[in-house]
């Protein structure tokens, strides 16, 4: 049975609150809330809080690489600092930013329900998030790790710095990553109102319930890899250890069967982003609606299946290479197909350069040149020279900074009216946008030279030859850096003394825009029936309607 | 062209048969990323001048794909992928194929050196030397944790694990010095874990080959030099120091290769400045490597325990420099002799 805003206060016998930001405002309102949009916005709060912890990790070491031998902090920190700031860039940041926040936020919206399926176990899913990070922290207080995010064994089992806290951090928070998949998988099942039908659930909702598939599936064995992990340091079991039998490349293998399909739960969302972003903006239809549905599902499918090309020169076969090589390059087409569709999308459109467009085009180029260079480094002998070596790293961040990061803040500034019901400065959105954009590019196109003239990663010290391009990488670290702290400064300005904003300010054919901004508790005050596919700008008929029984 | 391409990607000196062949189709997909990237974004940037919003309220067509553009957009990249992902398989199987004349060096990595033998010939910690156009074979295996053997310039890499070999093979080119990098994250020292590869020409390298062997060859002979042999003397002195060592029981304490143990490593000793347990500094030196053996609890290096017994009346004096000699070659860049530690493993030509 559901019940109508209007009914559940009838029962309540409380006065209808304007919006969920008002509908209770003690601090208990919102720890203990079943809200599905108060439980993304304090998600949203700790991945941008988590985001700066590790942002001010990335600064520390791009300052100590300005010099090529030992300066500002010793060998073994230098090596704590790049740990920390991957573990928590990669498991408290990019892994819940974009589902866990902003899924939260809006998949309920896109697909007209009042709430996720199961709300308590949604407020759950934060706690063991906030629960892991806090054993995480307590970790990295009481001595931090050095062993890499990736915890290779057998040296993660044999270093004595206090990777164990780690270790069941990064355990926990995996079941906050489990409850939200299997939570969004049953909300788009059950939950999608009248009228949407499969065919026309939003694209974001598509690349999301794919995402959700992908940390169902794979996280479990992140849980397991890390606690043999744990196992084998605390009780000494061997598991990785030749000289007891065991076998440290199989550590590598249960590691990147989850760790690669992960990528993907980092990108998925954030192509979801763009999917809806490139319509509102472009007043256009989804050129290839199906293509973009179909390719996310195609790439949490393919995902599993590449794993063995983090493995190339690890001391698989030579046969082994070559087919994880080419399952790869499937991964690749995917996308691709996916880009064209996007470009397609702004064809013949209405296109408005807002901030969230300027991040667009950030996210086509960076995403674009990070794939292919994925695709370059998966033809295996290119990889030979490349792995391990500072053009992985530079791939990598472009697809997780470049890609990700730019759809994060594209979503940012196109939901920041629909969840605080506030507008932003466009101007210095424009110029934080810009400034990002150039410091990425300053920052990792170096990155990539560095890559191809042999530096490995990882390297506390480094030949002087380099030296030159690792300050050029640092003096773009430090442009990005600025842009990051401007969005902070000018969207808390918004939040505090914003204009208000209108309920649809981008005039956007999007679901969630069907309500009103903020909306309301439950959501909706009638649950409208959908009429349309979304993003339809033939007309300026809403894309849903109220049917009055 | 490729001098000026390879300079424009800050790609190393290209010093292997390998580098060149990977090198062409690393321009290939660069310059097909670059053209790819740079074609999306100002397709997009086009299309934002073309198509800009003349008013809010304006509405589109609906515009669907064609079946032919959804086949093109899947069979072109397919096309690049799959073409890109042949032409480096092939590479990559020759590069994890090494030819039936190849020549052995056995590989040791430990945090954080690397260890060279040579299955007929010397020792040498952290110096690998080969002649240049010789196809060597690199059978490798770690004491400790992965790490990852990589010379930019020959355009080699492969990890080395604890527990089994891994092999890898080059055949330099040019000859010169390339340095070796630790391309696997392995701890502190991961970052200076560093060694060099000294190629020589083939006739440089028989005759650096003939010096160690005559070393090899004294030792053989019970250090007993026949008036027809002209012997470095420091060599014979050194074998005998390092036969000493082992009689006496100095290498039950104290390691070779860096490693700490009950005592001070031996490698790198001379001439290193060691801080005392008082909290004085001491040069190594002849003197003090002397005045250690017949008094070692006099000064004790900082973090150990004094309990080296004496050897006043154990040695004889040229005992005493044999030793001393045979510490002061313990260098990590020098060559030292003696027979190969290295492991048994199936060498690909029957010897």
């Amino acid at each position: 049975m559901r019940l109508s805003e209007a009914d559940s206060h009838a029962l309540s016998g409380a006065p209808a609150a304007p919006n969920y930001l008002h509908d209770g405002t003690t601090v208990m309102s919102w720890l203990n809330t079943r809200d599905h949009k108060r439980v993304g916005i304090m998600f949203l709060v700790s991945v941008v809080f988590f985001f700066f912890v590790g942002g001010l990790f990335a600064l520390l070491i791009r300052f100590k690489l300005l010099q090529p031998g030992p300066f500002f902090v010793d060998a073994l920190s230098y090596n704590r600092m790049f740990t920390l700031h991957g573990i928590v860039m990669i498991f408290l940041f990019l892994i819940p930013a974009i589902p866990s926040a902003f899924g939260n936020f809006v998949l309920p919206l896109m697909i007209g329900a009042r709430d996720v399926a199961f709300p308590r176990l949604n407020l759950a899913s934060f706690y063991l998030y906030l629960g892991g990070a806090l054993i995480a922290i307590w970790g990295i207080i009481h001595g931090g790790a050095d062993t890499g995010w990736t915890f290779y064994a057998p040296y993660s089992t044999t270093t004595p710095t206090q990777v164990a806290p780690i270790l069941i951090g990064v355990f926990v928070i995996g079941f906050s990553s489990i409850l939200t998949g299997i939570n969004f998988i049953v909300t788009v099942h059950t939950l999608r109102a009248p009228g949407l039908n499969w065919m026309r659930l939003p694209l974001f909702v598509w690349s999301t319930y794919a995402t959700s598939i992908i940390q169902v599936l794979a996280t479990p064995v992140l849980s397991i890899t890390v606690a043999l992990v744990t196992i084998e340091r605390i009780g000494g079991f061997g598991i990785f250890d030749p000289a007891r039998g065991g076998d440290p490349v199989l550590f590598q293998h249960m590691f990147w069967f989850y760790s690669h399909p992960a990528v993907y739960i980092m990108v998925l969302p954030p192509m979801g982003v763009i999917s809806e972003c490139v319509c509102a903006f472009s007043r256009k239809n989804p050129f290839g609606y199906k293509a973009i549905a179909f390719s996310s599902l195609g790439i949490a499918f393919v995902g599993f299946f590449t794993w063995g090309h983090h493995l190339f020169v690890a001391g698989q076969s030579v046969f082994v290479g070559g087919a994880f090589g080419l399952l790869s390059m499937f991964v690749g087409i995917f996308t691709a197909i996916k880009v064209f569709n996007w470009v397609g999308t702004m064809y013949r459109g209405a296109i408005s350069f807002k901030t969230p467009f300027a991040y667009i085009c950030g996210f086509l180029y960076f995403l674009v040149f990070g794939g292919m260079t994925g695709v370059a480094l998966a033809t295996t002998s290119l990889d030979i020279h490349w792995h391990d070596t500072y053009f992985v790293v530079a791939h990598f961040h472009f697809i997780m900074v470049g890609a990700s990061v730019m759809a994060f803040l594209a979503a940012l500034h196109y939901w920041f009216p629909k969840m605080f019901g506030k507008t932003y400065h466009e101007g210095w959105g424009l110029v934080a946008a810009s400034l990002i954009i150039l410091g990425f590019n300053a920052t990792f196109i170096p990155q990539f030279l560095l890559g191809n003239f042999g530096m490995p990663r990882r390297y506390y010290q480094y030949p002087e030859h380099f030296q030159a391009l690792n300050v050029a990488s640092t003096a773009g670290a430090t442009l990005l850096g600025f842009g990051f702290v401007l969005i902070v400064i000018y969207l808390g300005i918004s939040l505090k003394w914003g204009s208000r904003a209108e309920s649809n300010p981008w005039g956007s054919k999007g679901f969630e825009w069907l309500t009103a901004s903020p909306p309301p508790t439950h959501n909706f005050d009638e649950i409208p029936t959908i009429t349309q596919m979304p993003h339809d700008y033939r007309t300026h008929e809403p894309s849903g309607v109220i049917r009055v029984a | 062209m490729n001098q000026f391409l390879r300079r424009l990607l800050f790609l190393p000196d290209q010093a292997s048969t390998f580098a060149l062949d990977v090198d062409r189709l690393h321009y290939f997909v660069i310059l097909t990323t670059f053209a790819m990237s740079t074609g999306v974004g100002l397709t997009a940037i086009w299309f934002f001048i073309r198509y800009r919003r003349r008013s809010e309220t304006q509405t589109t067509p609906h515009i669907e794909p064609k079946t032919w553009m959804e086949a093109l957009f899947v069979a072109v990249p397919l096309m690049f992928f799959t073409g890109w992902f042949f032409l480096g398989y092939r590479e990559f199987v020759r590069q994890y194929t090494p030819p039936i004349d190849s020549m052995d060096v056995y590989v040791m990595a430990k945090k954080w050196m690397w260890k060279f033998a040579y299955p007929d010939g010397p020792n040498s910690v952290n110096v690998l030397r080969v002649p240049a156009g010789q196809n060597m074979r690199l059978l490798m295996t770690s004491r400790d944790v992965i790490h990852s053997f990589y010379v930019p310039e020959f355009r080699v890499k492969m990890d080395v694990l604890p527990g089994r070999y891994t092999q890898i093979w080059f055949n330099a080119t040019t000859p010169g010095r390339y340095q070796i990098l630790c391309a696997e994250y392995c701890g502190a020292g991961h970052s200076i874990m560093r060694g060099e590869v000294i190629v020589l020409r083939p006739q440089e390298y028989e005759d650096w080959l003939a010096s160690q062997r005559r070393g090899l060859l004294v030792s053989q002979q019970d250090g007993q030099p026949t008036g027809m042999d002209f012997v470095p003397p420091l060599g014979n002195l050194v074998e005998q120091g390092r036969r000493i060592a082992a009689d006496q029981g100095c290498l039950k304490c104290h390691t070779t290769d860096g490693t700490r143990h009950i005592g001070p490593t031996w490698l790198d000793l001379y001439q290193r400045r060691e801080r005392l347990s008082d909290g004085s500094v001491v040069l190594v030196d002849e003197a003090y490597l002397t005045e250690s053996m017949m008094d070692p609890a006099l000064k004790i290096v900082e973090g150990f325990q004094p309990v080296m017994p004496s050897f006043q009346g154990k040695l004889a004096g040229p005992e005493v420099a044999a030793l001393v000699e045979y510490i002061k070659s313990l260098q990590s860049d020098a060559v030292r002799t003696g027979p190969s530690e290295g492991p048994a493993y199936a060498p690909i030509r029957g010897r």
